[in-house]
């Protein structure tokens, strides 16, 4: 069920990036469905009542492991989040320097390109 | 002499980030330094090539570490991108000179052949990815990088597109992960070879073919192609369409459903349907384009579903557990034909360059009677046409041929009709390049322009005298069994790559 949820709010995100006119707003959709991917791998190491993967002097390792949730799915996020960061910083200086050329982000009027 | 695998990353990502320093005193440093990165990259591809090792990083054991996997098709792929990124970078040596930020430039394309290579090489998905992106945001920021209106227009909806793909792909490896608990290639093969199929694996199949499809533009995919490529500077359209599509595109596509979930007929014929469209609609598309560099874009669509074709006319083959020499001729065709297609497309777009260059123009209806003023051009142009279209002697006449013969041989003789008949496609829309652009009367405007010499010469005449050897590759049986041969070994044996990652 969490993950038919985190599916949703990525269709979502793919809905707003593929229907709406306003540039910022399809970066906005751009963004929100790669958040629903990062959800998604979180949950993936997620189980109930799980405590932080960091073990303790005295802890024995096998309770531990079954006790703990998964690090690595937290570690792709973290690498995950740092390239979404990237991108999202040049989509937006692409859209600023669109409007400074246009005077508008609306792309159904920034249409040269045809064909 | 074994060589540790990074430095095929290591070297451009060094030269790339040392060159925003170098400010305008030290732009001929920067210059020089770049391309000896690049022949670098090329006498390394070179020694590597028909090895195959593993290496792990800070050698940690193979699941727990991430691990760089050299084989045949890694080799190859690697040779190609080395090559064409070595021609473009000499090319861009004066083509470069017209805007200003050279440095800059130069520090993105290195970070594009360092993503480029990192995919090839990699043995993990999740590092696939990121080496993915890395080359596809430095190239977002290529295609933009002349600022105006349309390359801006054309790098916002190649972005779009490219991150959606993106999304995708990250998608469809969290499902790979919470499916098999692993992200090694070789153990998630294993797993899923042992497990199945299940639902979640199917989805995540379909999303890469989706992720992977958009990055190489096939054609359902394919809308934010012709806009970006011509945009781009020329040398960065030579890289694009030359390598980064296959790269990125064919080179993870073939890598994920033959290694890792292993072909099946449904698969083999969606890269069949896929392929088709893209041959039958880009050729179609591009004889209608005016803009040179535009026409150039669409047949790359065109190209790159042969190369597909031929991959997914093996994965049929294979999969019906049909003879292994005709799945490994379709293959080989269609290996060949992305080699080919590298060198020649590059080729053409370095061409388009300088023709622009002097000319001020892409329009081909401006154009015409430049074979007098632009002779090297001319001829360049002229052989990697001959090339592209099919005429004997050159490269693009092989792998054509071993296309044709391997869908006759395995039955479909609809696919070499339709192979034939694009070929002559192919041949319209050449032909209307050398008409309109070098044949004709010499508009009055452009009588006094100049043939591009230096640097930009010699990577033409680089790539020219490439398209004419290339042919070789296939009749010298050293060289074959020496580069091709053990790159389709590497898709027709299948998902038993986890086995021989395992055992290196």
């Amino acid at each position: 069920m969490p993950y038919a949820l985190c599916f949703l709010l990525f269709m979502i995100g793919l809905y707003c990036a593929v229907v709406k006119k306003n540039m910022v707003k399809i970066v906005i959709g751009i963004m929100v469905m790669e958040y629903a991917v990062n959800l998604m791998l979180i949950m993936l190491g997620y189980h109930f009542g799980g405590v932080a993967p960091i073990i303790d002097r005295g802890q024995i390792a096998e309770s531990f492991i079954s006790a703990s949730v998964d690090p690595l799915p937290q570690a792709l996020v973290l690498t995950a989040i740092v390239i979404s960061l990237g991108s999202l910083a040049l989509m937006i200086s692409i859209c600023i320097r669109t409007y400074e050329r246009y005077g508008t982000f609306d792309i159904t009027q920034i249409r040269r390109l045809k064909g | 002499m074994s060589i540790p695998l990074p430095v095929f990353v290591a070297i451009p990502l060094a030269t790339g980030f040392f060159m925003p320093i170098c400010g305008k005193k030290l732009r001929p440093v920067a210059t020089v330094l770049a391309n000896l990165a690049t022949l670098s990259l090329v006498v390394l591809a070179v020694t590597v090539i028909g090895q195959s090792s593993v290496y792990k990083i800070g050698e940690w054991p193979i699941p727990l570490g991430i691990n760089l996997v050299l084989d045949g098709l890694s080799g190859l792929m690697l040779l190609v991108v080395s090559v064409v990124s070595f021609a473009a970078m000499l090319f861009s040596i004066k083509y470069m000179e017209q805007y200003t930020a050279k440095p800059k430039f130069l520090s993105l394309f290195l970070l594009m052949i360092a993503g480029m290579n990192g995919v090839v090489l990699s043995g993990d998905i999740f590092n696939l990815y990121v080496f993915l992106e890395i080359a596809s945001i430095a190239s977002y920021a290529l295609v933009g990088f002349g600022c105006g209106h349309e390359e801006l227009e054309a790098s916002f909806k190649y972005m779009v597109l490219g991150s959606i793909a993106s999304a995708f792909i990250l998608f469809g490896i969290a499902l790979v992960y919470g499916n098999t608990g692993n992200l090694n290639m070789a153990y998630v093969a294993r797993a899923i070879q042992s497990s199945g199929l299940n639902k979640g694996l199917a989805f995540a199949l379909a999303l890469f073919i989706v992720g992977f499809g958009l990055k190489s533009a096939l054609v359902p995919f394919h809308a934010w192609l012709p806009d970006a490529h011509p945009s781009a500077p020329a040398p960065i359209s030579a890289m694009l369409s030359g390598v980064l599509i296959k790269t990125l595109g064919v080179y993870a596509l073939s890598r994920v459903v033959f290694n890792i979930f292993g072909v099946s007929p449904q698969i083999g014929w969606v890269l069949v349907a896929l392929a088709l469209l893209s041959m039958v609609a880009g050729a179609f598309l591009a004889i209608g384009q005016w803009d040179f560099k535009r026409l150039l874009a669409y047949s790359s669509i065109s190209q790159v579903g042969y190369v597909v074709l031929g991959i997914g006319l093996g994965a049929v083959i294979l999969s019906h557990g049909g003879n292994l020499a005709w799945a490994s001729l379709a293959i080989l065709g269609g290996l060949f034909h992305l080699a080919n297609h590298a060198v020649y497309k590059s080729l053409l777009f370095l061409t388009s360059g300088s023709v622009e260059m002097s000319t001020g123009t892409r329009e081909m209806r401006q154009m015409g009677g430049l074979a007098e003023r632009l002779p090297v051009t001319r001829a360049a142009c002229t052989l990697a046409s001959a090339s592209i279209v099919g005429i004997p002697p050159f490269s693009g006449f092989w792998s054509k041929l071993i296309l044709v013969i391997a869908a006759v041989q395995a039955g479909f003789i609809w696919l070499a009709a339709v192979i034939v008949v694009v070929s002559l496609l192919t041949l319209i829309m050449y032909l209307k390049v050398q008409r309109r652009v070098f044949l004709g009367p010499l508009p009055e405007n452009l009588a006094g322009i100049q043939e591009n010499k230096g640097s930009m010469q010699l990577a033409m005449v680089f790539l020219s005298c490439l398209c004419v050897m290339m042919g070789l590759l296939v009749i010298v049986p050293a060289l074959k069994a020496g580069i091709l041969d053990p790159a389709v070994k590497v898709l027709t044996d299948g998902v038993s790559y986890s086995v021989k990652v395992l055992s290196m």
